[in-house]
């Protein structure tokens, strides 16, 4: 199949190089970003105490963010998903405390609230061509308005303790460990079992180094953090529940008709409906997915306050927007990564929680949040002139 | 002949890592001809244009660039307009949203000097237009005119900034006919004032037509340069190709089978406007066999086809019978459940997605085949892809390789492969060799006779008459959203498709 096989395969390991370095710049700028506020705040930031609030924190945003990549991917856009965070939140607070109803059936009622409005929305998106920033933006207000109106301005307070556990407890020190091992025994699992199967496929192999490296350093991730939260109270039950979600989520974008169909859908629409995809439908339940998880996030969100209020959830889309544009996604559609959203998220988190740390003005806060999130999206547009330019 | 060079391009060598686009490219453009470059796609005609205008600047490139035996090194687009350069791309750089005059105008001062004095900007447009010969009133939205007028409206605007050098990329592959007539007598004009023109393009017969000479570059070298009398056609394909084509349609004589496809009394309009687009269509395709369908531009042949297909939202009438049974059909889906299948003639906007591998883009209609347990499975994708690939000859390092890494040719190749991967009963093919290289158009012939000869209805929709003619078992004529007439191979010319062609447009 292949013609001067040589010249060709110097080109492609120089292509995988950039790629692997693109990968690892996130990786950097979170070190970089940890260094600087470790630096700035005595070692306070990376405390097992901070870090343990930071990964729960970074929980809601990151369940936002899991969301709005297949929404981003679609060549779309969610700004309702701190309102609907919010709201989700609210109710489960009105049904919980108000009503009684015990957390399983209000967790299920708050998801199945979340997207039933996200299929709303998604609606009249795909089956009333009106631009989702619209849509979303219309609903940003509506579902605050609804989640002031149902809960007449007050805080709902206090949940009981089964409700405050989801995400308020912690993994046992050994349960955490041993989930830990068989995560880094499962990345090199599978790493393996891809290598060897694209050796057998005759398919481009990235060097070992790179391939073993990036993940030996994972697996040092892992164990140190599983280690300093250890020295705290463990592994914060979220962080599973992101873990799990963005599996999930990695999963359905990488093995099911649907997940390869958005990804189609926001790199060509044109060619993905002349080759018979659907494009209304997979667009409706994109946002029925980011609704859901929206009501996953409320969850969270009202647990870890262990109230719900009406400001509950405000900007997290910006949040959940720079967390996706930072971890790779593009806002043009067709390319999107989940594991970058979540670090993305983490990213995020982070700048908020060390700034806080550093008694910097909350206006500061905004300030600067506002900028990452130009300059994120500058950049993604920035690699991409560069890469058309290159391509003769 | 003796005159001097307008531009001369010396030992130009260009290197993208661990690519050589160009080594060692000469060209020499004498001073008021049109010259024509020739060359297969990924030859280097466009890295070696784009040097030209300043897109790849100075230092970027190995050599020396002339022009008017002065040397140039330009930084950027803007140093090569002041120079003298205007090139033209095949994908137009106007607004569809203005009107001609602040189109021809716009970055020029008249438009840039803070208040616009319309009356001026309006009868310069026409001085301009009068000079191109182009009858279009400049007060008219651009988006309203012929993709065709478009084209001749962006010349217009090359000439306004007193371009000594105009290249043209492909410049009549949107173009009609009497279109590309315009465009012809707008070179011979420019002539006249001394202007240079750089002619890119596949057709080899307009370059036999309107050239003065040809230079042809083959593998980012220069094979020859010669003055247009020295050549025919057959001499530029075989320096294009490096190897002579005895025959370039591998056309072969095969029965046919029953009637697979019936179109009876089929209408389609337009979803806003209510115009009908087509008009009372009926005709019919035997498997195995190779219906061409010729028109010019707007004849109404990819509206009649795409509608079939299910691709547009808009009223349809009359029937549609697979196998002699009535199907319908209402979105693309359908088509594919029912074995039809549509390549489309503008592969990048309606084919590809660029940011998915040739394994993704192959398995993109058919994500139903390369299920395990109801779950893509990666292995039964690239067994699909591979197949497919070694099937349609496809050139590339990796089935990883991203489209845009791809040249047209094998661009068209996985559009190709993704339809073939639906198992088609009726493959419509509208116009599936556009803008590719010679080598890569005679690969996907042999493999539409192969799929003809497997027992596929196949349906080539062409503008190009030779490939028309020397590929299809019959011929239909459109003109005007109607079939004005059809052609058995025996009996089609293109004297007889153009005559039936034109019928209607002119009353």
């Amino acid at each position: 199949m292949t013609t001067n096989n040589e010249n060709k395969k110097t080109k492609e390991s120089k292509i995988s190089f950039k790629f692997n370095a693109q990968s690892y710049a996130l990786i950097i700028a979170l070190v970089l970003i940890a260094v600087l506020f470790a630096v700035l705040t005595g070692g306070e930031f990376l405390s097992s105490r901070n870090l343990s609030n930071l990964f729960t924190q970074m929980t809601v945003i990151s369940v936002l963010a899991i969301g709005m990549t297949f929404v981003i991917v679609t060549a779309h856009i969610d700004l309702s998903v701190g309102s609907l965070a919010g709201l989700t939140g609210g109710i489960a607070g009105i049904l919980h405390v108000w009503y009684d109803w015990n957390t399983g059936i209000v967790v299920l009622a708050a998801v199945m609230v979340g997207a039933l409005l996200g299929l709303f929305q998604g609606w009249w998106v795909a089956y009333r061509a009106v631009p989702a920033f619209i849509v979303t933006l219309g609903g940003m207000l509506i579902f605050r308005g609804i989640l002031v109106g149902i809960t007449g301005g007050q805080t709902i307070a206090p949940m009981d303790q089964s409700f405050r556990s989801i995400a308020g407890s912690y993994l046992p020190f050994s349960l955490g460990y041993i989930l830990a091992v068989s995560g880094i025994i499962l990345l090199f699992f599978f790493t393996i079992r891809r290598r060897a199967r694209r050796r057998e496929l005759q398919l481009q192999l990235p060097s070992p180094f790179m391939d073993f490296g990036k993940i030996s350093l994972y697996a040092v991730g892992i164990l140190l953090v599983t280690y300093i939260l250890s020295r705290y109270q463990g592994i914060p039950l979220p962080l599973i529940i992101v873990v799990v979600l963005g599996g999930i989520f990695i999963f359905v974008s990488s093995k099911t008709a649907f997940g390869r169909s958005i990804y189609a859908i926001g790199g060509n629409k044109e060619a993905a409906a002349l080759s018979g995809i659907n494009i209304k439908r997979n667009t409706f339940l994109v946002f029925g997915l980011m609704g859901a998880l929206a009501g996953i996030a409320g969850i969270i969100l009202t647990s870890r306050l262990n109230a719900a209020t009406t400001g509950a959830g405000d900007m997290y889309e910006l949040d959940a927007i720079a967390a996706c544009v930072i971890g790779g996604t593009s806002l043009a559609g067709g390319r999107g990564y989940i594991v970058g959203s979540i670090i993305g998220a983490l990213i995020m988190v982070s700048i908020d929680n060390g700034m806080s740390m550093m008694n910097i003005p909350t206006f500061w806060q905004y300030i600067v949040k506002g900028s990452i999130l130009i300059v994120a999206v500058w950049v993604d547009i920035a690699s991409k002139n560069k890469t058309s330019a290159s391509v003769a | 002949m003796d005159r001097k060079f307008a531009l001369k391009m010396m030992n130009i060598t260009k290197e993208f890592p661990g690519v050589k686009a160009l080594e060692n490219v000469n060209l020499k453009v004498k001073k008021g001809e049109v010259h024509a470059l020739c060359g297969e796609n990924g030859a280097g005609k466009s890295t070696l244009m784009k040097i030209l205008s300043g897109v790849y600047p100075f230092g970027s490139y190995i050599g020396e660039i002339f022009i008017n035996d002065r040397e140039v090194q330009f930084l950027d687009i803007k140093a090569s307009q002041e120079a003298g350069v205007a090139i033209i791309y095949q994908e137009l750089a106007l607004v569809p949203e203005m009107t001609v005059a602040e189109n021809i105008f716009l970055g020029s001062d008249l438009m840039r000097s803070g208040i616009i004095s319309w009356e001026k900007l309006y009868a310069e447009s026409q001085k301009w237009l009068d000079m191109t010969g182009l009858d279009i009133d400049p007060q008219m939205k651009l988006g309203d005119l012929t993709v065709g007028k478009q084209q001749l409206v962006e010349i217009t605007k090359a000439l306004t900034k007193n371009a000594d050098i105009l290249i043209l990329d492909e410049p009549t592959s949107a173009l009609t006919e009497s279109e590309a007539e315009v465009l012809f007598s707008i070179l011979a004009r420019l002539k006249e004032r001394n202007v240079t023109c750089i002619y890119i393009s596949h057709k080899l017969d307009e370059v036999l037509k309107i050239a003065d000479s040809v230079t042809v570059l083959r593998d980012g070298q220069t094979v020859s340069t010669d003055p247009i009398s020295n050549l025919t056609e057959n001499d530029i394909v075989s320096k294009m190709v490096g190897r002579e084509l005895t025959e370039f349609y591998p056309f072969e004589e095969r029965p046919f089978g029953n009637e697979i496809f019936r179109v009876n009394n089929y209408s389609f309009y337009e979803n806003e406007t209510q115009e009908e687009l087509v008009a009372n269509v009926s005709f019919n395709l035997r498997k195995g066999e190779i219906l061409g369908v010729s028109g010019l531009m707007g004849a109404g042949r990819t509206e009649l086809f795409i509608s079939l297909f299910g691709g547009y939202n808009g009223k349809k009438t009359g029937e549609v019978y697979l196998e002699n049974e009535l199907i319908s059909i209402n979105k693309p889906a359908d088509s594919i459940k029912h074995g039809i299948a549509y390549v489309s003639e503008d592969r990048k906007r309606y084919g590809l997605v660029p940011e998915m591998n040739i394994i993704k883009n192959t398995t993109l209609a058919s994500l139903d085949k390369v299920k395990k347990n109801r779950l893509l499975d990666a292995d039964m994708e690239l067994e699909k892809a591979e197949e497919y690939a070694k099937k349609m000859n496809l050139k590339s390092h990796s089935l990883e390789a991203f489209m845009s890494q791809l040249s047209g040719g094998n661009q068209q190749k996985v559009v190709l492969s993704k339809w073939l991967l639906t198992n088609p009963k009726v493959l419509i093919l509208d116009e599936p060799t556009r803008g590719i290289d010679v080598g890569a158009k005679f690969e996907i012939y042999k493999v539409i006779v192969e799929l003809a000869k497997e027992g596929v209805g196949i349906v080539l929709i062409s503008s190009e008459l030779p490939e028309v003619l020397g590929m299809s078992d019959r011929v239909m004529v459109m003109s005007e959203g109607r079939i004005t007439g059809e052609l058995p191979r025996t009996k089609a010319t293109q004297e007889e498709i153009m005559k039936l062609a034109t019928i209607g447009s002119d009353i």
